[in-house]
């Protein structure tokens, strides 16, 4: 009870402050970001974490198990899948962050114009309403399917899935602000619509978009692995998680190595994502927090 | 009511309608000419031709469109580039895998994550509680596939329970049936499973914090009578919202899962496809999925005067 009284007599904490505060109650956020940093690190760092070229071909040393010498085996060429893993850090992580920067960039400006004129709203929600109601997994795969393989095609294919999500989140958000006292004020004493959007709308839609975002970063990296482990995502001779995953499709029974640490390593990227992302909706949004 | 289903179908029709011009327009929206992506790399300006013919690309885009909407509304989704076949038939011969997959993984899921989430919230902030959530964290976080090689290796390989892969048709026989499909199921189903199970959770958790809820335990009622008489019926409508929105899950995970387990679907038909370049399946493929997606979402929608009498339209 006397903890009830003191939250509500404490005053409204700016988002850093709200954002410390959940991330000392939730540990888990922490271990979230730590492993983040390190798999940004091993990505920089690839080079000098005794890789050798994930590219180097070599027939006699084909599919070892794991050893001193490789650590997590070779792959059908004879590549060693231990710097094939490092270095396909490099993919998955650009992948995440890309999409995740871009469909927020692109869903908030579509969204904040359609938010406001009216006219433009109904033609703009039809089509986002269509967008969405292709599974965004096949909405890649169709774009894919029709350009040719390269990381930024990839990029883009999945960022055009994920707008529409990004659209509906700002467009309900600013529809309830424009309904605020001080958006009303604004627009009475005759703010321009951009300097309105800019100052008053923009700011309330930072804290929802971050948590936002760090889920699509997590959808994003999993949507290439698969898009490449069905042969339509990043081309075959870049190391990714994904095609290290899709060479070993065929030689699972004998080479499950091939698919185990890839998958590790991709598996804790995304946990640590979503683990963060909870963690930030936890303290941004603390009416979703008790319940989810 | 009747109105609103009307307007509700009269909806449905316009998204469909945008899907359709959506898939048909990527031909023309994708940079270079998209007959020589098809073609790929090896094939020579005759390849190029053929294709660019095939696929009608040397008319006029309404002309083109209009023919293409006409034939569809004709169920015709055109033919395979590849095998020269009517697209309808491919995906008919793939059909059954595919049903059987996705509806036994819905149902089965269904049965297992609403308990799991109606549990975790009668039991909120316990170790109950934090395995059902620390489950659906781990669910989002694997990919379909590593889950499937997973499972494998565990039952299949190393246990030797199950097989490794393939399908048997219902006609051979129940357990063969099935058999092929636990494995398969079990890997797609889990972070649709993890889904459900969260939002199961969160809306139980409101409904919990209700009145009435209160009213009903101080009269005494057993407390299983009161999650499953009065707080589950009343969480209704966001489970079964979140159960029709993550069929999208489904359709995105059978592609992934017929491939690892070889299971001769429209997952699977899908892949190949996309292997082949081969648009026409690719296109009707997504316009069947979508059109099942939204069907089923408009089902949902009808049925919440189900749950929620006061829901009237």
């Amino acid at each position: 009870m006397t903890q009830a009284v003191l939250a509500v007599q404490r005053p409204v904490s700016p988002t850093w402050q709200r954002l410390r505060d959940a991330f000392r109650r939730h540990p888990t956020a922490i271990v979230g970001v730590v492993v983040l940093v390190a798999m940004v690190l091993i990505a920089l760092l690839s080079p000098w974490l005794g890789t050798v070229d994930p590219q180097a071909i070599s027939p006699i040393q084909r599919l070892k198990q794991p050893s001193m010498e490789h650590w997590f085996g070779t792959d059908t060429l004879g590549r060693d899948v231990y710097s094939r893993v490092l270095y396909g850090s490099r993919i998955s992580l650009t992948v995440g962050i890309a999409v995740a920067t871009l469909s927020i960039a692109i869903g908030l400006a579509i969204g904040l114009v359609t938010g406001f004129v009216r006219w433009l709203d109904a033609v703009v929600m039809r089509v986002m309403d269509g967008l969405m109601s292709i599974p965004s997994v096949l909405l890649a795969i169709a774009l894919m399917a029709l350009t040719r393989a390269s990381v930024g095609n990839v990029i883009l294919a999945i960022t055009l899935a994920e707008v529409p999500r990004v659209v509906r989140l700002v467009r309900s958000l600013v529809l309830s602000l424009r309904e605020q006292p001080y958006v009303e004020a604004a627009i009475a004493s005759g703010t321009r619509l951009p300097l309105i959007l800019l100052r008053h709308i923009l700011p309330n839609t930072v804290a929802p978009l971050l948590v936002q975002g760090t889920y699509i970063c997590a959808s994003a990296m999993i949507t290439e692995a698969i898009l490449s482990f069905i042969g339509a995502g990043t081309p075959p001779n870049i190391p990714s998680w994904g095609n290290i995953m899709a060479e070993a499709r065929s030689l699972f029974q004998i080479a499950g190595y091939l698919i185990l640490f890839p998958g590790l390593f991709l598996s804790v990227t995304v946990l640590a994502v979503n683990l963060l992302g909870d963690g930030m909706r936890d303290a941004l949004d603390p009416r979703l927090a008790r319940r989810m | 009511m009747i109105v609103y289903i009307l307007r509700r179908l009269g909806a449905t029709l316009i998204v469909m309608a945008v899907v359709a011009l959506f898939v048909f327009s990527l031909l023309f929206l994708t940079p270079g000419d998209p007959a020589a992506v098809i073609a790929g790399d090896v094939a020579t300006a005759d390849d190029i031709q053929r294709i660019r013919a095939k696929l009608g690309l040397n008319e006029p885009f309404l002309v083109q469109f209009g023919g293409w909407v006409g034939r569809l509304l004709h169920g015709d989704l055109g033919t395979s580039i590849f095998t020269n076949l009517p697209v309808t038939k491919l995906i008919g011969q793939r059909v059954q895998p595919t049903v059987s997959l996705t509806l036994l993984t819905l149902v089965v899921a269904v049965l297992i994550a609403v308990p799991l989430g109606v549990v975790a919230a009668a039991r909120a902030g316990t170790w109950t509680d934090r395995l059902v959530m620390g489950f659906s964290v781990l669910a989002f976080s694997v990919p379909v596939f590593v889950l499937a090689y997973l499972l494998i290796g565990l039952f299949s390989i190393r246990l030797e329970w199950l097989p490794v892969q393939g399908y048997r048709p219902l006609g051979e026989g129940f357990w063969p049936w099935l058999s092929h499909l636990i494995l398969p199921s079990l890997a797609l189903g889990t972070v649709y499973m993890a889904l459900i199970a969260r939002i199961t959770r969160a809306a139980m958790l409101d409904v919990l914090a209700q009145d009435y809820i209160r009213t009903a335990n101080a009269k005494g009622l057993a407390p299983r009578a009161i999650l499953m008489g009065h707080a589950l019926k009343n969480a209704g409508v966001p489970v079964i919202t979140v159960i029709g929105i993550g069929v999208a899950l489904l359709i995105s995970g059978a592609i992934v899962t017929e491939t690892v387990f070889a299971i001769p679907g429209i997952g699977r038909l899908t892949v190949d496809a996309i292997l082949r370049r081969d648009y026409p399946v690719i296109q009707g493929v997504i316009l069947l999925f979508s059109g099942i997606y939204v069907l089923i979402n408009l089902l949902v929608d009808l049925s919440y005067t189900f749950f929620d009498p006061r829901i009237r339209y």
